[in-house]
């Protein structure tokens, strides 16, 4: 079993993002496996990109603090090989597709291998053109995370079944990003995939409160929280790593309670 | 499956979020339906002629070809459609693709402001809503178009994010249209995005080389040896190459913007500086870093100051079966003045870049030989910046 499947094995998994290199690598280094210690089953990583066109404006200007930081594609490749030392969750990159198609493909997963990271999710790739990363992923033995989205319907059914680690299904139209409620019918998306599939589904845009994810933990296996984690590092900086951990205990406790629904 | 379409050799494809991939393959099929139908194209003719003016002229600059004193020049004057630029060809096809599907919404980028009249132009005529992303740098540049758009019932948005210009309001737009695709339309001002807009907007825009092939067949019973046309993301130079490329000895020469100059870190000049990547949908060529970080990239020319370039274009350029050449801001801006004075046609500052080209190449060439520059906008626009650029104050 893959160290990704394993996060949602008897449990809901709380799903947590960074953009790498906010406010600088340093504070993201530590910020890691605090976060796993917090209770986060997953971590996935930001390479910020300086055109994110999936991204709500929170995660926007964390990619341009990033970037203004001076982090880089290889710096965080070396940042998450020290962190992997340090946690057994699984780790996975989320970027653009142009940052790994400049690196190369193949050089770019393999180097994901080597680092520990165990899967990538790739917004501006969809199935169509998942060959692009998709034969570099299976060679390094990582796994490309695949999407769904509330307009996705009938495209449901090709997707899950070729989709690997986990399922990321979108929660809104639009961009990531807090929202007050979700009104995607998650339960009929999910209902869909798990017909034609047993990968496990988490969800993700639009989630902040515990109450939120422990809505959408239900009727799923899993809640991503991004833009609400990357405000709280806007807001503290470099002493975000208490808050942040704060906030991740109180989520991950929320999923898991979901549990018993 | 499907995973080669809408390519250009190695260039093109559908590189786009998941959430976007219906709306995108909607537009696919709705086109290939219209795209044959007689009653569509029946309309669409009706309207380039009735309305935006078409066919365009072309002009013999007499006085231009005497003055350069090599090959004769021919003006395709794209400035002289309703709104002043190609831009109507495109927004008229797609406003008129947009009603057929039933949106009654759409939204577009600009940069020069010129794509934004357009398409608020067409979505007035046609009874659509129309909401208009424009960079804060470029609604600065050029407000007067700003105001021209919210003239013609359009919602104008400054987009604050990235670099503030062209590539940052295609973000924006692609963002909204994420967020709303039930009754809306993305009309996409260039050759560029992901399939199948290069190919929708060249369809449109091909009218240009079009009547030019005809135009001087009439006037001149040959065909030019050269076809002159500025690139940003490329939409007149496609227009004006296209019916050509099969006409192997008509060379054809796009201008790009080299800003400070090309060795300058403030330039926009792709095709000689860029490197290919996958970014706004399309595998092409883009300034970028060797990290994939796209460029921020300059040229006083708002609709040429964008890091890429449409994937046909970079396919044309690596078969050689087209050439692109780097001009500056000052050989732009001394071919703005040079067409105004000696032609009485004051050109937008984007083909004051192609009437540089000609104007160095002209020369060189035979009496006989024939030198067609399409002039894709008219320069009212760029008056004021001009002006700034000269140091002279035309404002309190």
């Amino acid at each position: 079993m893959t160290r990704i499947r394993k996060a949602f094995e008897n449990k809901k998994a709380f799903i947590a993002f960074v953009t790498g290199g906010d406010p600088d690598l340093e504070t993201t280094e530590a910020l890691i496996p605090q976060m796993a210690a917090a209770g986060a089953d997953l971590i996935e990583i930001g390479i910020p990109f300086s055109d994110p066109i999936a991204e709500g404006v929170v995660i926007q200007a964390a990619d341009e603090r990033a970037l203004r930081a001076g982090t880089t594609t290889d710096k965080l490749f070396d940042m998450v090989k020290r962190v992997r030392s340090k946690v057994d969750i699984p780790l996975v990159f989320m970027t653009y597709i142009n940052p790994v198609y400049t690196y190369g493909s193949e050089r770019f997963a393999k180097r994901c291998a080597e680092c520990g990271i165990d899967g990538i999710i790739v917004p501006d790739v969809p199935f169509e053109e998942r060959e692009e990363v998709n034969g570099a992923c299976e060679a390094a033995g990582i796994e490309l995370i695949s999407m769904i989205a509330p307009t996705s319907k009938e495209r449901i059914d090709m997707i899950a079944c070729q989709a690997k680690g986990f399922l990321y299904c979108v929660s809104s139209l639009g961009v990531t990003g807090v929202r007050s409620s979700i009104t995607t019918n998650i339960r009929e998306m999910i209902d869909h995939v798990k017909k034609v599939s047993d990968i496990p589904c988490a969800i993700g845009f639009g989630i902040a409160t515990p109450q939120q994810a422990r809505e959408m933990a239900a009727v799923s296996d899993g809640a991503i929280v991004g833009s609400a984690i990357v405000a709280l590092i806007a807001q503290h900086g470099k002493n975000c790593i208490e808050p942040v951990c704060r906030y991740v205990q109180e989520m991950k406790a929320a999923v898991a309670s979901a549990w018993c629904i | 499956m499907e995973a080669k379409k809408g390519r250009y050799g190695l260039y093109g494809g559908q590189y786009i979020p998941e959430t976007l991939v219906p709306a995108v393959q909607e537009v696919e099929q709705a086109y290939e339906t219209y795209k044959n139908d007689p009653a569509f194209q029946s309309e669409l003719k009706s309207l380039m002629e009735n309305y935006a003016g078409r066919p365009s002229l072309l002009y013999y600059a007499e006085k231009m070809t005497k003055d350069l004193g090599g090959a004769k020049i021919y003006l395709k004057r794209e400035d002289l459609n309703h709104t002043g630029s190609h831009k109507i060809n495109n927004v008229l096809g797609q406003a008129l693709l947009a009603k057929k599907m039933g949106k009654r919404r759409v939204i577009a980028e600009t940069g020069a402001g010129q794509h934004g009249v357009a398409t608020a132009t067409a979505a007035a005529l046609m009874g659509l809503e129309c909401e208009i992303f424009m960079g804060k740098e470029d609604t600065d540049r050029q407000a007067l178009n700003c105001y021209r758009m919210e003239l013609l019932g359009a919602k104008v948005h400054p987009v604050t994010s990235g670099t503030m210009t062209l590539k940052d309001a295609v973000n924006e737009t692609m963002r909204e249209w994420a967020s709303r695709m039930d009754d809306t339309l993305y009309v996409l001002g260039s050759v560029m995005g992901p399939h199948p807009f290069p190919m929708i907007v060249r369809d449109f825009q091909k009218i240009i080389g079009e009547e030019i092939k005809q135009q001087l067949m009439e006037m001149e019973g040959k065909l030019p040896d050269a076809v002159i046309a500025c690139v940003g993301g490329g939409s007149n130079a496609m227009g004006s190459f296209y019916e050509f490329i099969p006409d192997t000895s008509v060379r054809l020469i796009g201008c790009e913007a080299a800003g400070l100059g090309v060795n300058n870190p403030k330039n926009a000049a792709t095709i000689t500086n860029g490197s290919i990547g996958i970014f706004h949908g399309m595998k092409s060529l883009f300034c970028q870093d060797e990290y994939g970080q796209i460029a921020p990239v300059y040229s006083i020319s708002a609709g040429l100051d964008y890091p890429g370039i449409g994937p046909e274009h970079a396919h044309l350029n690596e078969t050689g079966r087209a050439e692109y050449v780097p001009v500056t801001d000052d050989e732009a801006v001394e071919a703005f003045e040079y067409l105004s004075r000696t032609e009485g046609i004051i050109p937008a500052i984007e083909s004051a870049h192609a009437v540089a080209c000609a104007k160095k190449i002209a020369p060189s060439l035979g009496k006989d030989q024939i030198l067609v520059v399409t002039i894709s906008g008219r320069g009212d626009k760029d008056v004021a910046a001009i002006a700034r650029y000269r140091g002279v104050k035309i404002f309190d």
